[in-house]
């Protein structure tokens, strides 16, 4: 018995001293492995006699599970030591920068084209597209501006040769030819917009040969003027993000619509720049009007049943307005430095819940 | 349209302010552009006395003058020969600003002598070319008033934007009429009454084409003398910004900007025989007023007499019947052409008058008699003389025509409940005549509004007067049948494909649609119904057949700015005829340089056909192609390195992408150091899947198995010119169903391996689904595998 009791002393003071795994490992083996030194022993026991079993036998067992649950102990003590130990030499230098992104971004025709098709498609429109290649017909005729109007001349249009059947193309000079294809696509009602690229013989400061434009077409059977109203005052305060935008419509000409007016948006100039919804000043953001009578007919719409309003914008510079890009010129130079700063990311997705505007309340 | 405070007020009864004016004018449709009131810039300039003139000690041309300026003299030193005591002038004290050279004075010494202000000539002020001396006003001008008001400047100018259904307005008293009409004032009728008949009008008009010119008004008027009108006419053209030139022109000039009239003035001692207005046959020849010569079209409404055409009808007059200073008998014209004939000739010869810019809108037939009238008093009150009755050849156009209007229309169309009588009172204020007809009005239209053309334009005149401001925003109400919302699947896709190439790194950029056509020849034959007949310069003549050369003339200038990783993209149509078919949708991009930057933490790799190969798969599967049923061969267009490029393509036929390196000589070409890498996809081309429409939303069903996948490495040793893809449908159709994956993650050539061959490691990942491999099972399967590589490809496991 007093043996047993020293030996025990003796093996857990052995295991508490030990520094290294590795050696506990050799002490385990040494006591309790196959052969150990208490292993042993219990092996032993099976030659003993019923008395000395049963005396011998539970004490031999306790003295196993002590050195066992010591020398555990001691390894998890001395396991947590060497981690620490690697730990404290693992270290780097976490200022070293990041391995640089190649970030790729959209540009702010696309991002404004996104973002109004949002808008339009809450209120319940479509897109539409058309060629950009004309025939004068739908370009020009069919809305109501024939070969000699005086408003031809306010379109510098960019001509193709004839054809051999004597029709002349043309890169068309609005969105507008879109409303006539649509119209003479299927029956009304129709509630689109039509985006894209557009195109006139005009290059300076505020000008480029090409821009965009963004058309909008509503015909059903009891369109008015209010409507119109409506649909571009949810526009703009939707796409500025403003909630009180001031909205001034003032009466203008379009040969495709009767009556006609001009959409001017109440601003400040400041130091050069524009800024929306401040100030006394205006500014034109678009031609509108309600579809002039002659342009239904042209597409076989009977004035007398169907009506409607149309309107027209430019994108680019609606772009310009929200995001304070100053020159319309660099929109197409594909300068690098530009689209870096004026671009946006891929994720950057335009949705009605990123146009935060507040409504109600009036 | 420009005029003034004054001259409107001529016309226009009215006590409203400047600002009220404009506002209104805005308001119904006269956009005011402008407002410049030229005593602005001459605030600070009085009237002063020269109250003593003394040479200056030390210049021969200078003098020191005392100027009094009503509160206090002060010193001046004068160059000018007229400066001497007793003139009176417009003095510019210390600290005001030259208005034509933005000079601000500050008391200064010219040549030892204090000077402290300005004695100013007529050009320094912008009044006028004198500059030889300074301005010399009459004795009794006031010493101490602010010159501005002395010379009645306080006149401010209003600039309008005209539409082109307001010909009305192109005459001040229209604009007068029109304001009147929205209750800024009542509209004074002017004096019309005629001029007493000396004598028969001896010229005669022959009216030889009435379709162009139906009415023709003349008048002879005799014994004038021309010269330079008098300064309430000049100053009057002046206020406009136009050039005083003699009495007779400037009266037809007068009545153009006053009524919208246009007149001419023949000398009548240069016509020869009658006066013929017919058409004009191709080749003839005018020596027009503006001292240029025209051969005319076929079409033109000319004015002749016996020595051929003497003036374009409407337009401009011609030179060898113009009046001169010494012109003593003249024949007055007023006329009607038609606007048409006007605007296409007019457009053809390139003519921009006051004459045509009105006839081509539509003058006022009924302004051709009080037109004359007018004009007639004003040359016998300036150049003196005697008048012949007015002959009128041909019969005056009717204009007004009977347009129906149903009152509710203008709610209906308008958006706006106005009474029935509110919309009488206001078309009988701007000059129509309305009768009650059966529920709807009768409205006949005046003459001066050969615009209305339908009821819509009625509501519009209602709604304008009325205010657009009463227009109530009104929701739109739900759509009369069902419509479609949103974008459809080619939009869908060109979003996705396009913010796919953003995330992989690309920039998107916009480009004009047209190019160089030498650069277009570049990517396909040159097709003339492609070439603009008016480009905005040669190097934008051409419609873009492809979207690549822009992107690579972007990469060279980006280059040229200094950067060296250069990624691009572009999304939009290139065209290969004229017709809306030829008009197709292309996504491209474009890399240069390295896949990244420098980096402690990883090595930048050179671009090559397979980062672009890589965009271009990518960008592909954003969009939902089912990228593993397309074949990859190498078959890239002319454009692209003939061993370095491919096609993307589903069968032989349907063309998804081309990818690869930018071909050399493209590159040289377009001046740009290669090698540049690029894709294009044809975004039209790619098939929408039709299942997906079938079954709606429902991404289907998961069959996740849970055996466990087995994966075994393969190295074959196959000839160089075996493709990969070869070699991966050999393993692929060891069994279909049981492979999963297939990558390739080896490629090598080199010690080892004969000169021709190559080794390709390929790493198979099997996916039971329905019992767990066996070892032998895998062993089967391998051996099949080894087998269908070496019948397919020739190659044997390494």
């Amino acid at each position: 018995m007093e043996d047993l009791q020293k030996l025990e002393t003796a093996i857990i003071a052995e295991i508490t001293a030990c520094d290294d795994l590795s050696r506990l490992e050799d002490i385990r083996v040494a006591e309790i492995g196959k052969k150990g030194r208490v292993s042993l022993m219990m092996r032993e026991i099976g030659k003993m006699s019923p008395e000395e079993k049963k005396t011998f036998g539970p004490k031999l067992n306790a003295l196993k599970n002590k050195i066992n649950n010591a020398i555990a102990d001691h390894k998890a003590e001395l396991e947590a030591q060497a981690l620490n130990l690697r730990l404290l030499s693992e270290h780097i230098d976490i200022t070293l920068p990041s391995s640089p992104e190649n970030l790729g971004s959209i540009h702010p025709i696309t991002q404004v084209m996104d973002e109004v098709a949002e808008i339009f498609t809450e209120i319940g429109f479509s897109i539409a597209e058309g060629p950009e290649i004309e025939e004068d017909f739908y370009n020009f005729t069919a809305l109501n501006i024939p070969e000699e109007h005086p408003a031809r001349q306010m379109h510098d249009t960019f001509y193709l040769p004839e054809d051999a059947d004597g029709n002349r193309k043309l890169l068309r000079t609005h969105t507008s030819p879109v409303q006539i294809r649509t119209m003479m696509s299927g029956p009304p009602p129709y509630r689109i917009i039509a985006p894209g690229r557009t195109y006139r013989c005009d290059s300076d400061a505020t000008h480029t040969p090409m821009f965009h434009q963004v058309e909008a077409l509503v015909i059903d059977k009891d369109i008015h003027m209010g409507h119109l109203k409506w649909c571009i005052e949810e526009f703009c305060r939707k796409f500025f993000e403003l909630d009180n935008v001031k909205i001034r419509f003032r009466p203008s000409y379009f040969p495709f619509t009767e009556p006609s007016a001009e959409v001017d948006i109440g601003c400040a100039f400041k130091d050069g720049e524009i800024l929306i919804g401040e100030g006394d000043d205006w500014l034109e953001i678009m031609g509108c009007g309600m579809v002039n009578a002659r342009v239904l007919e042209n597409v076989n719409l009977d004035p007398g049943e169907y009506q409607g309003f149309a309107f027209g914008m430019g994108l680019d510079r609606i772009a310009m307005l929200k995001w304070g890009i100053p020159d319309l010129r660099e929109f197409f130079a594909a300068d690098l430095r530009w689209l870096k700063h004026y671009g946006f990311a891929a994720l950057d997705i335009p949705s009605l819940s990123t146009q935060n505007h507040k409504t109600g309340g009036k | 349209m420009k005029f003034t405070l004054s001259w409107l007020k001529e016309h226009l009864d009215t006590t409203a302010s400047i600002t009220e004016i404009s506002e209104k004018l805005t308001a119904i449709g006269l956009e005011v552009e402008e407002i410049i009131n030229p005593a602005d810039d001459l605030a600070p300039f009085i009237i002063a006395e020269v109250i003593e003139a003394a040479p200056h000690p030390d210049a021969d041309k200078l003098q020191v003058l005392k100027v009094h300026t009503g509160n206090k003299t002060v010193q001046v030193v004068c160059g000018a020969p007229n400066a001497r005591a007793g003139l009176k002038g417009a003095f510019a004290p210390s600290g005001a600003t030259i208005p034509t050279n933005g000079m601000k004075l500050k008391p200064t010494k010219i040549r030892g002598v204090d000077s402290n202000g300005m004695m100013c000539s007529e050009r320094e002020l912008g009044l006028g070319e004198d500059h030889d001396g300074i301005i010399d006003l009459p004795a009794d001008a006031p010493v101490g008033v602010k010159f501005a008001d002395y010379m009645l400047m306080d006149d401010p100018v209003i600039e309008i934007a005209i539409t082109p259904n307001h010909q009305d307005a192109l005459g001040i008293y229209g604009i007068a009429r029109d304001l009147a009409a929205a209750g800024l004032g009542r509209l004074k009728e002017p004096d019309i009454s005629p001029a007493e008949s000396k004598f028969n009008c001896p010229q005669k008009v022959v009216l030889a084409h009435e379709k162009s010119c139906p009415v023709f008004a003349g008048r002879y008027i005799r014994g004038i003398k021309n010269g330079p009108s008098p300064e309430w006419l000049q100053n009057k053209l002046r206020s406009l910004g136009m050039k005083p030139i003699s009495a007779l022109v400037d009266i037809t000039n007068y009545l153009t900007y006053d009524m919208a009239r246009p007149l001419h003035v023949f000398d009548a001692d240069k016509l020869q025989g009658d006066i013929v207005v017919r058409r004009s046959k191709a080749g003839e020849t005018l020596s027009a007023l503006d001292d240029n010569d025209y051969i005319l079209p076929d079409d033109a409404c000319v004015i002749t007499d016996d020595s051929g055409v003497i003036g374009l009808g409407g337009i401009i007059g011609g030179a060898s019947t113009a009046c001169q200073d010494d012109t003593v008998n003249v024949f007055l014209e007023a006329a009607w052409f038609d606007p048409i004939t006007i605007a296409m000739a007019g457009r053809k010869l390139g003519i921009d008058s006051d004459a045509r810019y009105r006839f081509e809108r539509g003058v006022d037939p009924e302004t051709m008699l009080p037109g004359i009238e007018i004009a007639t008093k004003l040359i016998l009150d300036i150049c003196g003389g005697e008048a012949s009755d007015v002959v009128v050849s041909g019969k005056t156009p009717t204009i007004s025509k009977t347009v129906s209007l149903r009152p509710s229309r203008v709610g209906h169309l308008g958006g706006v409940d106005v009474s029935e009588e509110e919309i009488i009172a206001i078309l009988e204020k701007l000059g129509f005549m309305v009768s009650r007809a059966q529920g709807k009005l009768d409205v006949v239209t005046p003459s001066w509004r050969c615009d209305i053309d339908g009821e819509a334009d009625l509501v519009e005149e209602v709604l304008r007067i009325h205010g657009f401001e009463h227009i109530r925003a009104a929701p739109l109400p739900p759509a009369s049948r069902p419509i479609t919302v949103g974008l459809n699947d080619m939009q869908k896709r060109v979003r996705m494909a396009k913010r796919a190439a953003a995330n992989k790194g690309m920039r998107e950029a916009v480009t004009w649609s047209f190019l160089p056509s030498a650069q277009a020849r570049l990517f396909a034959d040159l097709k003339p119904e492609l070439v603009l007949d008016n480009p905005i310069s040669t190097d934008l003549d051409a419609m873009r057949p492809n979207l690549l050369p822009n992107l690579i003339t972007a990469t060279a200038r980006n280059m040229a700015r200094g950067f060296k990783n250069i990624a691009l993209f572009e999304s939009g149509n290139q065209f290969s005829n004229d017709r809306p078919e030829g008009q197709s949708l292309v996504l491209a991009g474009i890399r240069r340089g390295q896949d990244s930057q420098k980096s402690w933490a990883n090595t930048p790799k050179d671009v090559d056909a397979f980062t672009a190969k890589a965009d271009a798969e990518s960008i592909l599967k954003a969009i939902g192609t089912k990228i593993d049923k397309a074949q990859i061969v190498a078959e890239a267009p002319s454009w692209y390195h003939p061993g370095r490029s491919g096609v993307i393509r589903l069968g032989p036929k349907n063309i998804l992408a081309y990818f690869g390196e930018i071909h050399p000589a493209i590159c040289k070409a377009l001046d740009v150091k290669g090698p540049i890498v690029g894709f294009e996809i044809l975004l039209e081309n790619i098939p929408f899947s039709k299942s997906g429409q079938k079954s709606g939303n429902s991404r289907g069903v998961l069959n996740a198995s849970d055996f466990q996948a087995v994966e075994r490495d393969f190295a074959f040793v196959v000839n160089r010119d075996v493709a990969a893809a070869d070699l991966i449908k050999a393993l692929r159709i060891t069994d279909k169903k049981l492979i999963e994956d297939i990558t390739l993650f080896d490629v090598y050539m080199g010690p080892g391996i004969d000169d021709n061959q190559k080794s390709v490691a390929l790493s198979v990942k099997l996916q039971p689904k329905d019992r767990t491999l066996t070892e032998e099972d895998i062993e089967i399967f391998s051996a099949q595998a080894i087998a269908n590589v070496l019948n397919m490809t020739g190659g044997v496991l390494r």
